[in-house]
Formats: C-alpha cells, sequence, structure tokens
C-alpha cells in the first residue's frame, strides 16, 4: 500500500519532469528560431561572397573578413549617421524626460480644473499616430529653415504623451500628499520638492521612460526620412535603408552596415534590460 | 497668498510642455483636418476650399485601394500570427518561470522588439533573397520550387506579414507574462483540485481571465499594423528603387502623393482615413473594457 503510493508519487514526479523538460525544449528552440536571423545578419557581415551563398549556411564564417566592413565605412558616412543617430536620440530622450518629469507631477499633484483639460487634450493627441501629422510637421521644419539639421529631426520627438501619462501615475502611486504637504510647512519651494524629493522618487520610472525614448528615436524612421534628404544628415536607419537602394550594393556589405548598428543597440539593450521591460510592461498596464 | 503662488508655480511649470504640445502635436493635428478639406498643392498658388472633394476622389483612386487593402492584410496578418503564439509562449514560460533558462527565454524573444528597424528587415531580406536566401534553399529539400518572396505581389505581403509578426512577437509576449503574473494563483490551484488539466486551465480559465490583455494587445498591433511603413520600404524596394515593386502601405502613398506628386492636401485627406481607422479601433478597446467593467 504504502509501496503503491510512493510509487505513484514517483511517477507523478516523473511525469512532471517530463513535461518540464519538453517545454524547455520548444521554448528554447522558438528562442533561438528568434534570435537565428540576427545571428546570421552578424555573421554574414564577415563572410566572403562565396561563403554567403554556401548552404547550409555557416554561423561561424570559415574564412572571416573584415573586407564588407571597410568598404561600407569607404562608400558611406556610415560614422557620421551613426553620430546623427546617437546625438538625435539623447537629446530626445533628455527633452521628453524634462517635459514628462514635470508635466506628469504637475498633473498629478496640482488639482486645478485648467489642468484636467490640459491632461485630457494630452491623452487625446496619444492616440493619434504620428504618421497622421507628419506631413504638417514637416512644413514647420521647412519653414523654421531647419530640414537636414538635428534640430529638425528633434521637431518631432521632444514630447511624448505617453511619458507624461507614465510619469503622472507614478507620481501618484509612488509619492504621498503628506511628504509634500510636510516639505511645504517646514518652508521648502516649489522648486526645490520637485528637484529634490519628487525627482530622486521618481528614478526607476524615469530610467524606464528614457530608455523607451531612447530606442524611440533610435528606431525612427519615416520622419527622419522625410526631414533628412541630404546624405550628410541621415540618421543610421534612412541612411541603410537608401544605401540598399543604391546600385552596387551586395548583402555582405548591407550585413555588415546593419551589424555595426546592431551590436551596440543590442549591448545597451541587455544592459538596460529590466528598464525596459519595466517600461515596456508599463504600456500595458492602464488604469 | 501661498495658494496664489502653488497656482503660479503649476501654470508656469506646465507652460513649455503645453507649448510644446499645441505648436507639435495639436497645432499639426489640426492643420491635417484642415488641408484633407483643401486643395492643397504646392506648385499652384491658389489652394481652394474644396469640402470632401479629396474623400470622394480617395473613393475611386485605384492606388489608394490598393493601398488600404495591403495595409488591412498586414494589419490583421500580423495580429494572427502574433495573438495566439505570444499566449502560447507566455503561457509556457510562466509555466517556467522559476526554471534558470526564464530569463533566456524572455530577452531573446523580446530582442527582436528592440533592435533596429531597418538592420533587422535587412537580415530578413537576405533570408528571402531569391537566389542566395536559406528559405528557397531549405524549401527545395521539400520539392518545393524556389518562390520570388520579395518580387512576387502576394509573396512580398507575405514577406512583410511574416517580418512584423517576428518583431511584434516580443512585446505581446511580454503584456501577457505581465497578465499572466496577475492572474490570482488559488483559481489555478481549484482547478487543479477538481481534477483540470493544464491545457484545460488554459484555455477555460487563462483566456477568458486575460480577455482585457488580449484586447489590449489586439489594438496596439492593429494600430502599429495600420501605421506599416519602415518594414514594406526595406523588405519591398529593390535595388533600383523602382516603385512598382515596393508593398503600396497607406504611409507609402500618402508621402508620395505628398512629396512626389506635390497634393499635400489629398495625402492629408489620407491622413484623416487613417486617423479615422485608429479612432474606431481605440474606440472598440474603450467600449468593450466598459462593457466588461459593467458585467
Amino acid at each position: 500500500m504504502t509501496r503503491n503510493v510512493s510509487q505513484s508519487g514517483k511517477s507523478r514526479k516523473m511525469r512532471r519532469m517530463i513535461v518540464d523538460r519538453g517545454i524547455d525544449v520548444v521554448l528554447m528552440t522558438f528562442s533561438l528560431l528568434m534570435l537565428l536571423p540576427l545571428v546570421f545578419l552578424v555573421s554574414n557581415g564577415f563572410k566572403t561572397p562565396q561563403e554567403m551563398l554556401a548552404w547550409p549556411p555557416t554561423i561561424i564564417p570559415a574564412n572571416p573578413t573584415v573586407d564588407n566592413f571597410a568598404a561600407v565605412l569607404q562608400d558611406t558616412p556610415l560614422l557620421r549617421w551613426i553620430l546623427n543617430s546617437i546625438l538625435f536620440a539623447v537629446l530626445s530622450t533628455l527633452a521628453i524626460l524634462a517635459t514628462s518629469s514635470i508635466a506628469g507631477y504637475i498633473l498629478a499633484k496640482f488639482r486645478y480644473r485648467s489642468l484636467n483639460v490640459v491632461f485630457a487634450l494630452i491623452l487625446a493627441t496619444a492616440i493619434v499616430p504620428f504618421e497622421v501629422y507628419m506631413i504638417p510637421l514637416y512644413f514647420q521644419a521647412q519653414s523654421l529653415g531647419i530640414l537636414n539639421s538635428l534640430w529638425g529631426l528633434l521637431l518631432g520627438y521632444l514630447v511624448m504623451s505617453f511619458g507624461i501619462f507614465l510619469i503622472r501615475q507614478n507620481v501618484i502611486h509612488s509619492i504621498p500628499d503628506e511628504l509634500i504637504e510636510a516639505a511645504r510647512i517646514d518652508g521648502a519651494g516649489e522648486l526645490w520638492i520637485f528637484f529634490r524629493i519628487v525627482l530622486p522618487l521618481l528614478r526607476g520610472a524615469l530610467g524606464a521612460l528614457g530608455v523607451l525614448a531612447f530606442f524611440q528615436a533610435w528606431t525612427a524612421f519615416a520622419w527622419p526620412m522625410i526631414v533628412a534628404t541630404n546624405r550628410e544628415a541621415y540618421t543610421i536607419e534612412v541612411g541603410l535603408a537608401l544605401f540598399q537602394t543604391g546600385f552596387t550594393v551586395d548583402l555582405g556589405r548591407l550585413s555588415a552596415a546593419s551589424a555595426l548598428v546592431l551590436i551596440p543597440s543590442i549591448t545597451l539593450f541587455v544592459i538596460l534590460r529590466r528598464n525596459f521591460v519595466q517600461g515596456v510592461a508599463s504600456t500595458g498596464l492602464k488604469e | 497668498m501661498l495658494r496664489r503662488k502653488r497656482w503660479l508655480f503649476a501654470m508656469l511649470a506646465i507652460l513649455p510642455t503645453l507649448a510644446i504640445f499645441a505648436w507639435l502635436r495639436m497645432f499639426p493635428i489640426v492643420e491635417t483636418l484642415r488641408l484633407s478639406l483643401h486643395k492643397w498643392d504646392i506648385l499652384s498658388k491658389n489652394k481652394p476650399f474644396i469640402g470632401l472633394a479629396n474623400f470622394q476622389e480617395l473613393m475611386g483612386d485605384r492606388l489608394f485601394h490598393e493601398a488600404l487593402l495591403n495595409t488591412t492584410i498586414i494589419a490583421f496578418g500580423v495580429l494572427a500570427i502574433t495573438i495566439p503564439t505570444a499566449m502560447v509562449l507566455a503561457a509556457l514560460i510562466h509555466y517556467r518561470t522559476r526554471s534558470r533558462a526564464s530569463g533566456f527565454y524572455e530577452t531573446a524573444i523580446f530582442l527582436p522588439h528592440v533592435v533596429s528597424l531597418v538592420p533587422a528587415a535587412m537580415a530578413w531580406k537576405w533570408i528571402f533573397d531569391a537566389r542566395l536566401g536559406p528559405l528557397n534553399a531549405l524549401l527545395s529539400f521539400f520539392g518545393i520550387q524556389p518562390q520570388a518572396w520579395l518580387f512576387d505581389p502576394t509573396l512580398s505581403i507575405i514577406s512583410v506579414i511574416v517580418l512584423c509578426s517576428w518583431q511584434a512577437l516580443g512585446y505581446a509576449v511580454l503584456i501577457y507574462l505581465v497578465g499572466f503574473k496577475s492572474l490570482p494563483v488559488s483559481l489555478y490551484e481549484a482547478a487543479k483540485l477538481d481534477g483540470a488539466s493544464g491545457t484545460q486551465s488554459f484555455w477555460f480559465l487563462s483566456i477568458p481571465m486575460l480577455k482585457p490583455i488580449t484586447l489590449y494587445v489586439s489594438v496596439v498591433t492593429l494600430v502599429s499594423g495600420f501605421n506599416v511603413y519602415a518594414q514594406a520600404f526595406v523588405l519591398a524596394s529593390d535595388a533600383q528603387g523602382a516603385p512598382g515593386r515596393q508593398v503600396r502601405v497607406l504611409v507609402l502613398d500618402m508621402l508620395e502623393n505628398s512629396f512626389r506628386n506635390y497634393r499635400v492636401g489629398y495625402a492629408a485627406s489620407e491622413a484623416v482615413v487613417l486617423l479615422l481607422i485608429v479612432l474606431v479601433l481605440t474606440l472598440i478597446q474603450f467600449s468593450l473594457l466598459r462593457e466588461r467593467g459593467r458585467a
């Protein structure tokens, strides 16, 4: 009797282990399949033209070469494009962090009827996709004479409705009114409260938003493409996309150029993964 | 006195953000609506008000129809692949949360969502390439003739759907994982005591309880599907950039009308159509959520 029970317990354990392993195999296979295109892209960058045709495709090149990289750096102002993208993404992130943190705080903690109207307007514009209003925005940039410049790029990416919303929610959840009231009673000025109490408590949320904002600008496409028509002013995404429409380009060079762009952004992602996941996850948590 | 000061601080602090919003968001949106009612041609001096004539013309525009159809197929195609796949993957990852590899699964599946769009599309361009792509080589093992994935109009739409789904999946899985974590454990334990299998509780507990998440992910996926542009541009434009080979999507048609044909008012009316589609999707989401709240 006792033997029977322990046996069925054992077989249940056994079954559970088999199920677990089976699920692991499925997930591992799927994960590797998802990664495969990126792995091949990087590896293709190091391949000779002959090896790119080989079947099955090799993951580690037999005769790794940096010719593709050298050729791309010679053919295109790739480093300039990367620099443009970095400047654009960093400045856009700073602008979004600044506008979102102050506006989010005000909208969370100050209760005036006029602010409700402001919040409603910001939420309403959040629904409208960028593509809908980018043509009038282009004419704004044109009339300011800032096409083909960093300022033109930034024009589309200075504020983020979702950022304001995210900070507002975080302030509501993590900064008690009593804390602010206590500081006021102690005679603290409003600016002091914002910089010394609110911002430090928002560090996590700002980190998450910063990562989202950076990647949003880093991967922007349609806007940089219409604003920057001058080769020197391209961002890396636009540069690569238009580079491939040239006549002489082969896949080896394209892969090399793409790999040069991917490696820094993947590295950044791996370092900031926690912030990123937090930021993205909170986009789904509407309250 | 103090009250007044506080009010002043709030107004002054919000002013810069509000000014940028008014200038770079609200004004361009209103301007899109205004332009759509005008015959606004860069080349001509007169830009007369023409009411809904642009929209009437859109109804008979073959290229616009093609773009609208392609975009709709892409958006719903990505939706049909992403939602079920993401739900199952998230369930499996959630089940194996305590295993050491779960962080790896999450990262690997999520990574395509964050890598730059154009390089990622380049990777797929090679996979789909008719002559040297591994996809055709793989198919030939099964005796399937090589396909012109990026040339044939139908196949290139499928290619765009595959690329977009590969990118959208990580986001959907992540949101579903958040959803799974918020489900009450006790309910699953009760179901287990009643003899329900894992599949049964997934089907009869998880799927119904995750409905709001599914709704949210669906709307996000559809909206980004309707805005698709970069993926279609990179994947299906050829070495010479010939327009015939591009997958015509709404944003592409809009950009061509405004920057190639200089018909800005007409392009704006397309933007308004895009806005209406997105608005309807969002309204559906809100009304379904409210219904659920009432029930």
